[in-house]
């Protein structure tokens, strides 16, 4: 393999890798934060992407579907938070688990009501549409590389909205102490809430704006579920830095196993995982 | 206080009376109910042995379906083209490799606190699902038709024809009885109480001098060897293995099981097997969206039926004459 195909591969893993840690940072925030184990989270993702392509399809452009859809999802997250989330703080992981199984079920279902179940692909938009040309006959998508570089701005933005706002420091607060957080006046819940509603917008817009690049399909979401839980194992459950560090590995092997490995490609990823394990099991970092 | 599992101790009667009429089922002489019932029974074998990690260790797997899954292969690659595979042989080793694979998964998931070991067992799960998904050697997402049902031969003797459903629902319920047998020994053994205090109080356990590693991970190896068994019982019932046996919704739904019938007493998770293949057949009969109304009705218990259905007796009689609510 010549040294353009290697920087390709490389180019994706890292793209992927950047994808997984906008959805597996939400999932390990809402764990950090309020300790819930949301496995609904990949369906968010799903959300997103059949968000995208409807809403791509009906208004023509995929940035307005972007811009309605992060709305809506908020909405949803909102919406969750208060009807279903806001009363399994005081509960046990297994009726977290158990709910949050359920509501993947309705999800899952609401989507084959209300689109269909057929696999659909959604157009890059044309300005982003060319690829760069790396040697005679071998380009790189300009798409991808915009996909990464919207996920570095999301995440350098993470960076600044935890570390260097008020906000940010009522949910650092809030993971290391929330009795604490709570008897000092601040509003917790609200804090809570936003926390989600971010979880969820991060993953479905996740979802849209990979939709181009991965096509949109029934499971999508329960693919990207447990991969992000592999994330925020191996990362150190409730840690942002974690998430992205671990994220980047898995994209990238994940990436390069597919090209070297077809055959254990499915495996590989686990493995790494529990060597991971085996070497720290309470993951890469412990604080957010 | 009661400790889980001892309540059910006091209804000998009523296991009794219910081993007794599944014994005596099959002189209805109805083939589907019949059928229905042994994969019931199977998955009643599944739900308990996932009840000794859920309700007696307390230890949430949601990844117990690959030792399910892969005491079920075991049987579809031992089985040759053109003949059948002994019973005798291949069912130790498909409880051997399924205790074996989730010792191998224990040693890393079980020292780790409980949301790691939910997410950890389930990425385990998914690894082998791969494995039997995407490589060569599992024949991938089409899975094994088998040509033939084990021959459990003894000399010239045929101790079971499997070809004969009766004889497969018959050894399901011996399975179910010895299972559910053993399992109730062992938990008012020493062993038995470990576990039980361990999910209580690990903390403590483990001042008072338990290696409650070696407890657990001992747990963990156990109930993968008897879902390795119930999974080998079903591949045995439809000679047919695919990966989706190992596939998350598998560990969801048996959990689901434990929890309908309430866990820590195997009894319960028994029930909870019949009560969720009940659920299935009535959803499916009513309505193509039946995933809907399941998901639905699994948010809307966990919302207002804590503790599950198991806990709306206590409800129940709380609400008639008083007392303390669960």
């Amino acid at each position: 393999m010549d040294l353009a195909s290697l920087l390709i591969q490389l180019l994706n893993g890292v793209q992927y890798g950047l994808l997984l840690f906008l959805v597996a940072s939400g999932l390990t925030l809402v764990f950090g934060i309020m300790g819930i184990i949301n496995l609904a989270h990949g369906s968010f993702y799903m959300v997103g992407a059949y968000m995208a392509f409807v809403f791509a399809s009906a208004t023509g452009s995929l940035l307005a579907g972007v811009v309605l859809g992060i709305g809506l999802s908020v909405a949803l997250g909102m919406l969750l938070e208060w009807t279903l989330f806001a009363r399994l703080y005081q509960r046990d992981h297994l009726d977290q688990v158990l709910l949050t199984y359920g509501l993947i079920l309705v999800l899952e279902e609401l989507r084959s009501i209300l689109v269909d179940n057929d696999v659909h692909g959604v157009p890059v938009p044309p300005m982003l549409a060319g690829s760069i040309p790396l040697t005679a006959n071998l380009s790189y998508p300009v798409y991808r590389l915009f996909l990464s570089g919207v996920c570095l701005v999301i995440g350098g933005l993470m960076y600044l909205l935890i570390q260097r706002t008020r906000l940010g420091m009522m949910i650092r607060a809030g993971a290391s102490n929330r009795e604490m957080v709570q008897s000092l006046g601040l509003n917790i819940k609200l804090v809570y809430r936003l926390v989600f509603a971010l979880g969820v917008a991060l993953a479905a817009f996740a979802g849209m704006i990979a939709a181009p690049v991965s096509s949109v399909y029934p499971g999508m979401g329960t693919h990207v579920l447990i991969i992000c839980l592999v994330v925020v194992v191996m990362g150190g459950i409730g840690s942002v830095r974690g998430a992205l560090l671990a994220a980047l590995l898995i994209g990238i092997v994940d990436t390069f196993g597919r090209v070297f490995l077809p055959q254990a490609a499915g495996v590989v990823v686990y493995l790494v995982m529990a060597a991971v394990l085996l070497w720290r099991p309470e993951g890469l970092f412990r604080s957010i | 206080m009661a400790l889980p599992g001892e309540p059910a101790t006091r209804r000998p009667w009523a296991i009794l009376a219910a081993g007794l009429a599944l014994a005596l089922f099959p002189l209805l002489d109805s083939p589907f109910y019949l059928e229905l019932i042994t994969k019931v029974m199977i998955l009643a074998i599944f739900a308990m042995s996932l009840d000794l990690l859920v309700g007696i260790t307390g230890l949430v797997s949601l990844g117990h379906a690959a030792y399910f899954g892969i005491g079920a292969y075991v049987l579809a690659l031992r089985t040759p083209r053109y003949d059948p595979a002994s019973f005798w042989t291949t069912l130790p080793l498909a409880v051997g490799l399924s205790a074996l694979a989730a010792f191998l998964v224990g040693i890393f998931v079980v020292r780790v606190k409980s949301t790691y070991f939910i997410m950890a067992t389930l990425a385990f799960a998914q690894m082998f699902y791969f494995l039997f998904h995407d490589t060569e050697f599992g024949r991938g997402s089409d899975g094994i038709t088998m040509n033939f049902k084990p021959a459990a031969a003894i000399g010239d003797l045929q101790v079971f024809d499997f070809g004969n459903p009766r004889t497969t629902y018959f050894v399901a319920l011996g399975a179910l009885a010895l299972v559910l047998g053993f399992l109730r020994f062992l938990l008012g053994s020493p062993f038995g109480r470990a576990l039980r205090g361990i999910k209580a109080n690990e903390q403590r356990m483990r001042s008072l001098g338990f290696r409650t590693y070696h407890y657990k991970l001992a747990s963990f190896t156990l109930a993968g060897a008897l879902a390795g068994l119930a999974g080998y019982l079903s591949a045995l019932q439809y000679g047919y293995v695919n990966p989706e046996l190992l596939s998350w919704h598998q560990s969801g739904n048996v959990l689901l099981m434990v929890i309908l019938g309430g866990p820590g007493t195997f009894t319960g998770a028994a029930l909870g097997a019949f009560g969720f293949a009940l659920l299935q057949e009535v959803f499916q009969a009513a309505t193509l969206r039946w995933q809907l109304l399941l998901g639905a009705t699994i948010v809307l218990l966990v919302l207002f039926v804590p503790g599950g259905l198991a806990s709306l007796r206590a409800r129940f009689r709380a609400a008639l004459v008083g007392g303390p609510r669960p």
